[in-house]
């Protein structure tokens, strides 16, 4: 296995910044701008300092990289950018985009995208990708030289397109059905936890009331006085305490939403493979119906309809010559065809063998990352159990003293 | 004079002795001593051709003297409550009697007799008679003895000996009218402490009532949510294989958490919730005691003004000024005791109901 790029240097999203510029209809606009730097990992353990290389890239230029990279490579998973407009909002964070919190998490996503792609043993040695972390000038044309956009197919954009076809390998199948379910269940989850993380808030908050109301109280109250008052203290250090814990499962929510965007590139590995193989279908259907159509013209029979041939019982037949020349053509045709059939047959044996490979590849990431995000949710709720218990001995404690 | 010898039972309790102290406590600290024992319990619907109640069994048991038998059963309904109130008040103007719940419930109720409201009612009603009972001067009422012994139909004739409506109803239209007059002129500055306090602590008190029900609100909608979440993560373990145990095991975690929250709620409902509402009623009641006094003081001190311009039937007047001001005093003294009594009573309830607050979220978290 050849050494991933992530092994040789180390990359880092370390700041984002707000940028006002002409865009292309030449108006003004504000866009955030992210600061890539790049660290040879090396010289590092040689305890030597190396420099570091940076460059700014906005939210765009990632997105082009990583259409650049599906079209490139369609039989890979790869790895989505975070996303880009927040979703599954609940009342406390904004929807805005140039929000302090979003672009912050935003940066970490990005760096996270940069950081999956540097350790796929495939994708990281793409030129493209490594240009795209070195190079600042220049790299857009370079990645449109590469006539990428034209080999995209348009057919794989439209979403709900189906293609009838009558053989798919039955693992791809299967792998479709699997994104969808997964993709539902990930974005119901993602609904109800934004719901939940609502209330949660709101409980804690109330009891921010407590605080005050229980310190005027203390105002005229002799023996109550004192535990009234720094049990209205604590309430105070409750309902704060929801901040920090809230934005913390921000980052597992954030943990749950890539995989729900990895659900998008699973699929579309899958259609890739279903275009692929209703292109060979349709070949083969060609091919088919070319040799009856030459059979025919050679042995003079009609076997199937045609409208040549209603025609030309009507109008009376052609000459010997004309059928020659027709045979000869479909003969070129069907030879024509048959190589393509065989390659295409290669290419979509060999992209099955390849796709699948990855597929097993990105089923055990998923299954490690997915349990790490469980484990460290609960280890979230854990902790927000401590500060509970810690914070109603306390209460307690002064209530006692009321 | 019933006020005289009102006021002569009660001066052992009067707070200015430290053996007196000691004996108020001893009243709810040490149950062994109680010798009166109520429960309110066993709703039960009664139907008539004019109207549909609800009566409510109330058992006592005693051993004084004082009571013929040493157990009593009888069914009352909430109209005799109010009496009971009523009559307790009227006898007891400067005491503290303790609130009834409310006749009706604005908000939400649809029928009057849903069985949450039935039984929130009952442990209000039941709470009533047992402060009563554990009042050192209210206890040996007679009214409120007849009101656990009597059977229905010897209630109800009793109930019609007493000052007829009329009379109250002209202790109302004269209490109105004085607290117009606004006849606060001698009041001691202690009463005046009083009744600041009482402005403030009814407003606070109503405040913290707001904020509790609006946790229990929260609560519960926080509740409503998660019963959705856990399900979420067991549907998606139906997909996966390696994972599948780890979100069963959230899943069914989350479960647990929802079963905590509907016990911290109970909690809530149960202890914090009523007690918080028993005290904003008392505090109304507190503002009319404060008030009654004042309007005895101020029957004195027009008695007083009277003196001073009739100076022909000084001796009449001064005779009834005598009167009146044994009756300011007892009035009075009467107040300070019940209101240090009930200050006690109101640390201890609130005390206890946080700290049953704070316990029940620990287990909470507990959990």
């Amino acid at each position: 296995m050849e050494d991933c790029l992530s092994k040789k240097i180390e990359i880092t999203v370390s700041e984002a910044e707000k940028r006002t510029g002409r865009n292309a209809v030449n108006m003004q606009e504000t866009y955030t701008a992210y600061l890539i730097e790049t660290r040879a990992v090396e010289s590092q353990n040689e305890g030597q300092c190396s420099p570091v290389d940076s460059l700014w890239r906005r939210y765009s230029e990632f997105e082009l990289l990583r259409n650049y990279l599906l079209v490139t490579f369609p039989h890979i998973v790869v790895p989505p950018l975070p996303e880009k407009r927040a979703d599954f909002v609940w009342h406390k964070l904004s929807a805005d985009n140039m929000d302090p919190d979003f672009v912050e998490r935003r940066r970490i996503g990005l760096e996270n995208f940069l950081l999956r792609v540097a350790s796929h043993p495939v994708l990281c040695q793409d030129n493209i990708f490594y240009s795209f972390l070195t190079q600042e000038g220049g790299w857009k044309e370079m990645v449109n030289e590469t006539g990428f956009q034209l080999k995209a197919d348009s057919r794989l954009k439209a979403l709900n397109a189906t293609f009838r076809v009558k053989n798919p390998d039955k693992r791809f199948t299967e792998l479709k059905h699997y994104s969808d379910e997964l993709q539902s269940v990930i974005s119901h989850l993602l609904r109800v936890r934004a719901r939940v993380a609502d209330r949660l808030y709101g409980v804690y908050k109330v009891h921010g009331n407590y605080g005050r109301v229980f310190s005027e109280w203390s105002a005229i109250e002799k023996e109550m006085g004192d535990g009234l008052q720094s049990a209205g203290h604590h309430m105070d250090v409750y309902a704060a305490s929801i901040d920090d814990i809230l934005e913390e499962e921000e980052h597992y929510a954030d943990q749950l939403k890539e995989y729900l965007f990895y659900a998008e590139a699973l699929r579309a590995v899958c259609r890739k493979h279903e275009l692929m193989q209703y292109d060979l279908e349709m070949a083969a259907q060609d091919l088919t119906s070319k040799k009856q159509q030459c059979e025919e013209l050679a042995t003079g029979t009609v076997r199937t309809f045609s409208l040549k041939g209603m025609t030309s019982k009507l109008f009376g037949q052609e000459t010997p010559e004309q059928r020659e020349a027709k045979i000869k053509v479909l003969e070129e045709q069907i030879q024509e065809g048959e190589e393509q059939l065989k390659s295409k047959n290669l290419e979509g044996r060999d992209f099955v063998k390849s796709a699948w490979a990855d597929i097993e590849r990105f089923k055990e990431q998923k299954n490690h990352d997915l349990k790490e995000a469980l484990i460290s949710y609960a280890v979230m709720q854990i902790s927000m159990c401590k500060k509970g218990i810690q914070v109603w001995t306390n209460a307690k404690e002064c209530f006692s003293k009321m | 004079d019933a006020s005289l010898a009102e006021a002569n039972s009660f001066s052992p309790s009067m707070p200015t002795s430290p053996s007196s102290l000691i004996n108020q406590y001893k009243f709810e600290d040490e149950p062994e001593l109680r010798d009166l024992f109520i429960t309110v319990d066993d709703p039960e619907s009664h139907i008539t051709a004019i109207e549909t109640f609800i009566t409510y069994r109330v058992v006592t048991k005693t051993s004084r003297s004082e009571f013929d038998s040493s157990e009593y059963e009888v069914r009352r309904r909430y109209q005799d409550f109010l009496w009971l109130k009523s009559k307790l008040e009227e006898a007891h103007p400067t005491l503290i009697v303790p609130p009834l719940p409310e006749k009706f419930i604005m908000k939400g109720m649809v029928e009057r007799f849903n069985d949450e409201f039935i039984e929130t009612r009952r442990k209000a009603l039941h709470k009533f008679l047992n402060r009563i009972a554990d009042h050192p001067t209210l206890t040996f009422n007679e009214d409120f003895k007849i009101f656990l012994t009597a059977q229905a139909w010897e209630l109800s004739s009793h109930k019609k000996q007493g000052p007829g409506l009329l009379s109250r109803m002209g202790q109302t239209v004269r209490a109105v009218a004085s607290s117009v007059r606004g006849g606060v002129k001698n009041r001691p500055e202690m009463f005046s402490e009083m009744n600041d306090y009482m402005e403030t602590f009814s407003q606070k008190i109503n405040v913290l009532d707001k904020i509790a029900h609006r946790i229990y609100k929260e609560e519960r909608e926080y509740f409503n949510e998660m019963k959705e979440y856990g399900p979420i993560h067991t549907l998606w373990s139906a997909s996966e294989e390696d994972i599948a145990d780890s979100l069963k095991g959230v899943a069914s975690c989350i479960d647990k958490c929802c079963k905590a929250t509907e016990k911290r709620m109970a909690g809530l409902s149960e202890n914090l919730l009523p007690i918080i509402h028993e005290y904003v009623l008392y505090s109304e009641i507190l503002m009319g005691v404060l008030k009654r006094r004042d309007l005895i003081q101020g029957e004195l001190d027009s008695k007083v003004d009277a003196l001073a311009s009739k100076r022909a039937e000084k001796d009449a007047i001064t005779e009834e000024i005598g009167k009146l001001e044994d009756k300011v005093e007892c009035a009075n003294n009467a107040l300070k005791a019940d209101w240090e009594r009930w200050k006690q009573n109101m640390q201890h309830d609130m005390r206890s109901a946080f700290t049953n607050v704070a316990e029940n979220n620990l287990h909470y978290y507990e959990e």
